[in-house]
């Protein structure tokens, strides 16, 4: 890449709290048409540095400039309308209103009597979306649309201005790997277009797949900057955890370790799950110590099964058994006594309670077992608490603290906790490691492993393959709501899953054999 | 072990300053958030206890303490409301439907009397409860039905009159002074020490501020939500009318067309003033109490120094903004 003037630089800033080095000494540049990865673990200073350089925090130390001149924003406004644009995790926009609604929110255009002219915005909308091969009704309500869909929406919303530089904060945590395709698909337009993109994510595949360069920060320095190309997976992470290169290829990519002996008898049994359309005839079973992997695209029917073995979901029909009884279906309260624990996939709207401490949140589903007389046992609340924060390497000030100031992947650790605590004999984990960090990852893929060698039975739901073909004995693959083959032991693959998730059909067929067979 | 505290300093300091711009300010307005409404009341004490001739006094006193049980009474049940994310409006209707339905049983002593007007009070709660928990109607709407409801039933009960209450038991729960305290104190006192207690130490208290916090987490938590939401406006029924019948003691009759009447918004006034966010996840009991308190003290010192009342208004106005405005960071957060 030939050297020219940097759109965004970011010179020897330093940025202080109080008791925190958030950013020290941090220089940082994106060229034109640079896809640039910026990773580091939860903690390392990446979102402090975007803030910085959006103008939400101004460093103590340092200079920010665009397109070579500096520049001091004193907020995110500023920074947009020069052309820096921010694209979060989560979706801010408003799901009652149409996609041309959102995509022009704030600046829609006008006719001559000051009205909005909405056939100009519908038009201009569609032109936007059809620029970067968003298909989309710009007439819908957002909120008809799927999540992937409407997170292109806020992508088009924010790059329809005359933007030069691209912040995405994690973009795909919420998207399908088509929609992920889509949304490389704009990102190389932008390329084309010259602008700058910093990308910040923590899948390495999406990294490797669009990113040029990347610069690793870790406790608020960066740490590495350069082609990504040059720079091995193992590599990356060895920078991202400030490992030597040999520990990390010792533990391999995900925490996970060995196969386990699984007992003879199932204790979990879903037999004919059936809730119209969205899942149909789902039947398969979990042995205590054993780790079954749920896999499928998204709207696959996992988290449905999930919430259906759990008594989230209501069923049309079909039955669970725990250690050979009947639960009462359609009661969580009910799965729960029956020994069923539940992480739930959205960390934030289903599994904290934000305001709450970590102590409260951790004793959630305990409150039960904990209380006499219709008091809550402090004692036995805090011993509880105590041991569970220890064992899981919990990192609050206090257990007083509330949950929402933790990060995510210690969050994470406080709804494990929850479940935990139960001494449950199924746990379910729905994505149990979204969007949390390298670290934390490891930490969590470790203990599911060493869960199931202690005896649990584990339903693990996971997006990622990598994490279903590794910490998984058997895959239940699941399409469209619908069991479409199961693999084991050797035939765990991720070649061999994409191609069952593909095909389906007559590799179920196989697999329900074989499955006959071994019981 | 140093990392620890860092990092979470850190998530803490980026919520604070994203909130108010600077460290500073920010500092000062998390220690007001949490205190403001004892500071505020302080200040208006100091305030009269300088101006206000005879502040000082205990007829002074005696009368400002009786004239806020009440409004602490249902003050306590709506905060429990808010505290699960929802609200009880029909507090000053169901004070009136239990006043009617005292004298209406009285003929049977007073103990019926009296069970009979917490009875339907803990009724109407239940159908609030009902419409809320199980039919998913939304608290504003469903209580804000008993508001309108409750009244016109408590009027056809009473046959469009007033009706006197001379049972001398009755009489005494709004008029005696045992240990020289006003009877309506103690009962007050007593119903926010019980209530103060259900919120901190119960699992009951637990369940309210989960649901509050995140009602789909609570539930997958497997806590009986409908149960406690139905508990929860049940309380608050029950809460007003006790308020009820001691307003009717106080009067000596029952006037169903002007007891109770606009005390939810000085309820919510409390509530809100006392620091329990109305987006739910938290109850503020003592804070509750020390709304009510300064509403009914902003009252007393706009009237005992002469001023118009409807000045009275207007401050109690700024101060739910500036209780509100405190609030706002949170949420935003």
């Amino acid at each position: 890449m030939e050297q020219q003037t940097p759109i965004l630089e970011v010179r020897r800033v330093t940025k202080r709290f109080p008791g925190v080095l958030a950013l020290d000494d941090v220089s940082f540049e994106l060229r034109p048409g640079e896809v640039r990865a910026l990773v580091g673990e939860n903690g390392a200073g990446k979102s402090t540095l975007i803030k910085v350089i959006t103008g939400v925090y101004s460093p103590e130390e340092g200079e920010v400039f665009f397109k070579g001149e500096e520049v001091s924003f004193s907020d995110p406004r500023e920074s947009q309308a020069v052309g820096i644009s921010t694209i979060y995790q989560e979706i801010n926009l408003i799901p009652l209103l149409s996609v041309a609604q959102n995509v022009f929110l704030g600046r829609e255009p006008r006719n001559t009597f000051g009205l909005i002219d909405v056939n100009r915005m519908n038009r201009e909308a569609a032109e936007i979306l059809e620029r970067y091969g968003i298909r989309a009704d710009v007439t819908a309500p957002l909120h008809s649309l799927g999540l992937g869909v409407q997170q292109m929406v806020a992508i088009a919303r924010a790059i329809s201005v005359d933007t030069r530089a691209v912040i995405m904060d994690e973009p795909t945590s919420s998207l399908e790997a088509r929609e992920v395709e889509t949304l490389f698909g704009v990102i190389r337009q932008l390329r084309e277009e010259r602008v700058g993109v910093i990308y910040v994510s923590h899948r390495l595949d999406e990294l490797y797949e669009i990113c040029d360069r990347v610069t690793v920060l870790r406790d608020g320095r960066v740490v590495h900057t350069g082609e990504l190309a040059d720079l091995s997976r193992l590599q990356l992470i060895a920078h991202m955890l400030g490992r030597e290169l040999t520990e990390v290829e010792a533990e391999g990519a995900t925490g996970f370790g060995e196969e386990h002996e699984a007992a003879k008898e199932p204790i979990l049994e879903a037999k004919g799950l059936t809730q119209w359309p969205r899942l149909r005839e789902i039947t398969f079973d979990v042995r205590p110590g054993e780790v079954v992997g749920l896999a499928g695209l998204l709207g696959a029917g996992r988290t449905e099964t999930a919430k259906a073995i759990f008594g989230a979901e209501p069923l049309d029909s079909g039955s669970v058994k725990v250690g050979g009884d009947d639960l009462r279906t359609g009661s969580p309260g009910a799965a729960i006594k029956a020994g069923i624990a539940f992480l739930p996939e959205d960390r934030k709207s289903e599994g904290i309670i934000p305001d709450l401490s970590v102590k409260e949140n951790i004793v959630a589903a305990a409150l039960p077992r904990l209380t006499h007389a219709g008091l809550v046992s402090e004692k036995e609340q805090d011993q509880l608490v105590d041991r569970f924060i220890e064992s899981l390497g919990i990192k609050a000030s206090s257990p007083d603290q509330p949950v929402r100031e933790l990060s995510g992947g210690n969050q994470q650790k406080v709804l494990l906790a929850r479940w935990l605590c139960m001494n449950p004999k199924v746990l379910i984990l729905d994505e149990p490691t979204r969007g949390i960090d390298v670290g934390a990852k490891a930490e969590i893929q470790k203990l599911v492993d060493d869960l199931a060698l202690d005896g649990l039975a584990v339903i693990l739901i996971s997006s990622e393959l990598e994490e279903i073909t590794e910490g998984s004995d058997r895959v239940v693959a699941l399409r469209d709501g619908a069991v479409v083959g199961v693999l084991s032991g050797e035939d765990i693959t991720e070649g061999r899953l994409m191609e069952v998730l593909a095909h389906g059909g007559d590799a179920a067929e196989g697999s329900e054999n074989e499955r006959d067979v071994g019981e | 072990m140093r990392q620890k505290g860092l990092r979470t300093k850190e998530t803490w300091v980026n919520r604070a300053s994203t909130v108010t711009g600077a460290l500073d300010r920010s500092a000062v307005t998390s220690w007001v958030r949490g205190r403001g409404v004892y500071v505020a009341f302080v200040a208006l004490v100091v305030f009269n206890l300088a101006i206000t001739p005879n502040f000082a006094s205990v007829a002074t006193l005696s009368n400002l303490l009786i004239q806020v049980s009440p409004v602490v009474l249902v003050s306590l049940g709506v905060a429990l409301a808010i505290g699960t994310e929802g609200i009880d409006l029909s507090v000053g209707s169901v004070m009136a439907l239990a006043s009617v339905f005292l004298p209406l049983y009285i003929g049977y002593g007073w103990p019926v009397g009296i069970f009979a007007a917490l009875l339907v009070g803990a009724m109407a709660g239940l159908v609030n409860g009902s419409l809320v928990a199980f039919v998913g109607v939304q608290p504003i709407i469903a209580t804000l039905a008993m508001l309108v409801g409750g009244r016109g039933l408590a009027q056809i009960f009473a046959g469009g009159q007033l009706l006197i209450v001379s049972d001398p038991a009755v009489l005494a729960l709004g008029q005696a002074r045992p240990f020289g305290i006003p009877a309506p104190v103690i009962v007050a006192t007593v119903a926010a020490i019980v209530v103060g207690f259900l919120v901190k130490r119960t699992t009951f208290g637990r369940y309210v501020v989960a649901i509050g916090g995140n009602r789909s987490a609570s539930y997958l938590s497997g806590h009986p939500v409908r149960r406690t939401l139905l508990a929860v406006y049940a309380i608050s029924g029950l809460l007003a009318a006790l308020a009820g019948i001691v307003a009717t003691a106080r009067l000596g009759a029952s006037d169903p067309s002007n007891i109770g009447i606009l005390i939810e918004l000085s309820a919510i006034t409390a509530v809100v003033v006392g620091g329990t966010p109305l987006s739910g996840g938290r109850v503020k009991i003592l804070g509750t109490v020390m709304g009510a308190l300064l509403i009914q003290l902003i009252a007393t010192t706009f009237i005992a120094n002469n001023l118009p009342f409807t000045w009275a208004q207007v401050f109690t106005a700024a101060i739910i903004l500036v209780a509100v405005y405190l609030q706002k960071g949170r949420g935003a957060a």
